[in-house]
């Protein structure tokens, strides 16, 4: 028979080290269905039957965040078989606040206090019976880094399920409590008897998402409505503060009589030093420039572009190829085929695997300073710049990581816990042109502006342009306005990572980021091959007859108000959206140079944008700005969890980059060269559309 | 009324009410600032907001205009 535990606890309390400890290699990673919150489930190591479901970190049970609804859900609805509440015991009070919530739901739970080598490293000592015997659980003592207790806390758990659950402790005073007991008496027929204290305390609360599922009629709601209104004119007070309040005062005199802390004030940790220098007034900027370039330049620098050099060129290029190849002629297969699988799908899946090293060093990197604690330091440092256009500090690290990759800058939005920042925060980090854009900004600067560094610089620029003017926008929108999300963050004690969890974390996006790109490229490149070197009678011929210059031509028109509407330009920026890079690769394909010469490559393709800059300036903002590569937007599908969010991500960018090329290029030319045409109207409008959604007042409620 | 954004670096003080509602007033309450609890002013972000304090034992940072919700003694 299956037995299962649900994990719970705050952010930052050894959750995911425990949970790693006990499931080993078993675990299973997705999402919750809907919401971009990470769904972790795994076996327990030692007893298969027993299934580990891990809980997004909260610190309480309020309705206010997808992660604390997931998680309430998830306990209230599914009742898991017993709780194993993780209790970080350097940081006690708040803790428990969690752990007072979790008991009324009535499941059998189970008191895990971590980290106990820190409390005892600091000489604090904590009463275990006592606080047992108050909360009426079974409380144990574990140091999930050091694998120690963690066993002992599962069978608890597993003893715990067999046993009949006590009633859960009395935090609530005289008045409180009245009112909790005349809510229990009028829906006791409605609830089951273990979550009637639950049931009641939200009615209590006015939570909506809870009394919404009991289906109370309107006298019953407006009778006891007047309870509640007595008890908060009692207490001068609204009944969610008098919940916690009396939460907290319960706390505070358990942990006064239980925990016993050796107490050195004025005295500077480890970690106040360490902040004391990293959040400096003067030193803090400067800092984080020197840290991110060390992660730049491990990563994108010389052992990064060898691992991917390597990847790409060698092991892509030559040996799987090669393998391939060698196989395929042995076993007497016809060439087309043998094109197919060696250009099409091993080139194809090759270029996303070659993103692997690079992603993979980049997340070991990234890991370290999120677990360690900087990455909680950065959003605190640049909080005040991202808050003035509607994000907070957390969205500042995927637009860096942004500037090199836009796959692993989607996937370190997670560490934003606000869903609605981090939706949007997935929409805008790709705005940044990532390294492989760079090269399309290369070649078109040679082509047309003599190769001047500024317009590469200036690239850079438009992108945080675009990420505020339309972080302001969205943020406008009704499905991202609503309350200001709190900036109310934890600054955790600076630590050593922990070594096995940057890897099973590192492995877990990889592995994820494989399997889901990669069945999406594998199905592209196979389609894009078949168009390239096919036309429609299923014949196998040159590019300039395949099925693809076809297409080009019908959809030509698309690209016409952006100055660029023919085949050739529509087939470049396509193919750009298989990889940026692959646009390059593409125009020198199409441009039928003269010689190999760089020289006459750039001549030719300035003659196939008719050696206008304005064109060849359209043609490199439209796919520098518009939608990412198709690896990223499989990554942003995934990251958005829903095909919905994903699909309005998608035409959100490509929106933004078609404008943008679109105003560019017709207001470009109505200036300098005085044409003027529907499209110029077009332009205007559009321009004075974005200036309106940008200053437009915003509706308060 | 003062406020705790009215708090030097390096000073405490104490929470006698919090005003504002929904989200943001539970959020703060629910990280251990209720009313009677002692918070002490630990740095300002060097940019100048947000602010960083010690609350029950731990670091929490919060934004100036946040702060002003809170009322001191």
């Amino acid at each position: 028979m299956n037995l299962k535990i649900a994990l719970a606890g705050n952010p930052n309390c050894g959750k995911t080290t425990l949970f790693n400890s006990l499931t080993g290699s078993t675990q299973y990673v997705g999402n919750w269905p809907g919401v971009t919150v990470e769904k972790k489930e795994g076996r327990l190591i030692r007893n298969k039957d027993v299934i580990i479901q891990d809980l997004p970190g909260i610190y309480s049970l309020s309705p206010y965040s997808m992660e604390e609804v997931v998680s309430r859900n998830y306990l209230v609805n599914e009742k898991p078989d017993a709780i194993l509440n993780i209790v970080d015991g350097t940081n006690i009070e708040r803790n428990l606040y969690l752990t007072t919530q979790i008991l009324e739901i009535g499941l059998p739970t189970v008191v895990a206090i971590n980290m106990m080598d820190a409390v005892d490293k600091n000489g604090d000592k904590i009463d275990i019976e006592k606080i047992s015997k108050t909360l009426g659980c079974r409380v144990v003592t574990m140091s999930a880094l050091n694998e120690e207790g963690v066993f002992e806390a599962a069978n608890a758990c597993i003893e715990a399920a067999k046993e009949p659950v006590k009633e859960c402790p009395h935090v609530f005073s005289g008045s409180v409590e009245h009112a909790l007991a005349h809510i229990e008496e009028s829906i006791q027929d409605k609830v089951d008897k273990q979550t009637l204290r639950w049931h009641a305390i939200k009615i209590f609360e006015r939570d909506k998402e809870d009394y919404k599922s009991l289906h109370l009629s309107e006298d019953l709601l407006s009778h006891l409505e007047e309870h509640i209104k007595d008890c908060e004119e009692e207490m001068d007070d609204d009944a969610e503060s008098i919940i916690t309040n009396q939460r907290y005062e319960y706390i505070q005199k358990l942990v006064s009589t239980s925990v016993v802390k050796k107490h050195e004030k004025g005295k500077l940790t480890t970690s106040d030093k360490i902040d004391r220098v990293l959040t400096n007034r003067v030193l803090a900027l400067p800092l984080f420039a020197l840290i991110m370039f060390v992660v730049y330049y491990i990563a994108m620098g010389p052992l990064g572009t060898f691992l991917t050099d390597w990847t790409n060129d060698v092991l892509f290029g030559e040996i799987v190829p090669g393998a391939v190849d060698g196989f395929l002629s042995s076993i007497g297969v016809i060439d087309w085929v043998k094109s197919l699988v060696i250009d099409g799908i091993v080139g194809g899946v090759g270029t996303v695997l070659g993103f692997v090293p690079q992603i993979a060093i980049l997340f070991i990197l990234l890991s370290i300073l999120e677990d360690s604690g900087y990455m909680a330091r950065v959003a605190f440092i640049f909080d005040r710049i991202f808050r003035r256009f509607g994000l907070s500090g957390k969205s500042f690290i995927p637009m860096v990581v942004g500037t090199g990759c836009g796959v692993p800058a989607i996937m370190s939005c997670r560490t934003i816990e606000e869903e609605k920042d981090r939706r949007m925060t997935i929409m805008l980090a790709t705005f940044i042109p990532c390294a492989a854009k760079m090269e399309i900004v290369l070649i078109m600067t040679q082509a047309f502006f003599e190769g001047n560094a500024l317009i590469a610089t200036g690239m850079y620029f438009v992108g945080i342009a675009i990420v505020v003017v339309f972080g302001i926008i969205l943020k406008k929108m009704n499905i991202f306005s609503g309350d200001p999300a709190p900036f109310v963050m934890e600054l955790p004690a600076y630590h050593f990572p922990s070594i096995k969890g940057i890897f099973i974390h590192v492995w877990e996006r990889v592995k994820g980021f494989m399997i889901k790109a990669g069945t999406i490229i594998f199905l592209a490149c196979i389609v894009l091959w078949l168009l390239m070197n096919f036309n429609f009678s299923l014949q196998l011929v040159d590019l300039e007859e395949s099925m693809l210059k076809v297409i080009g031509e019908k959809i030509a028109f698309i690209f016409a108000p952006l100055g660029f509407g023919t085949w050739q330009g529509a087939v470049a920026s396509v193919s750009a959206e298989i990889a940026k890079e692959q646009a390059t690769a593409t125009l020198g394909m199409l441009a039928h140079a003269a010689s190999e010469d760089e020289a006459d490559v750039v001549l030719a393709i300035r003659s196939l944008f008719n050696n206008n800059s304005w064109t060849g300036l359209s043609f490199m903002l439209f796919n520098i700005f518009n939608a990412p590569c198709l690896v990223a937007i499989a990554t942003a599908f995934r990251e958005q969890g829903s095909f919905k969010w994903g699909l309005f991500t998608f035409i959100f960018q490509m929106c933004v980059g078609y404008t943008l090329a679109l105003c560019t290029y017709n207001i470009g030319m109505f200036v300098t060269a005085g044409v003027f045409n529907i499209a110029t109207i077009f332009a205007f409008v559009l321009v004075l559309v974005i200036l309106i959604l940008l200053f437009r007042p915003v509706k308060k409620n | 009324m003062k406020t705790l954004k009215d708090v030097a670096v390096g000073e405490s003080a104490t929470i006698i009410k919090i005003h504002g509602e929904g989200k943001v007033k539970r959020r703060i309450m629910d990280m251990g600032i209720t009313k009677g609890t002692e918070v002490f002013v630990r740095k300002v972000a060097p940019l100048g907001d947000p602010i960083e304090i010690t609350v029950r034992g731990y670091e929490l940072s919060l934004r100036k205009a946040d702060a002003e919700i809170l009322e001191i003694s």
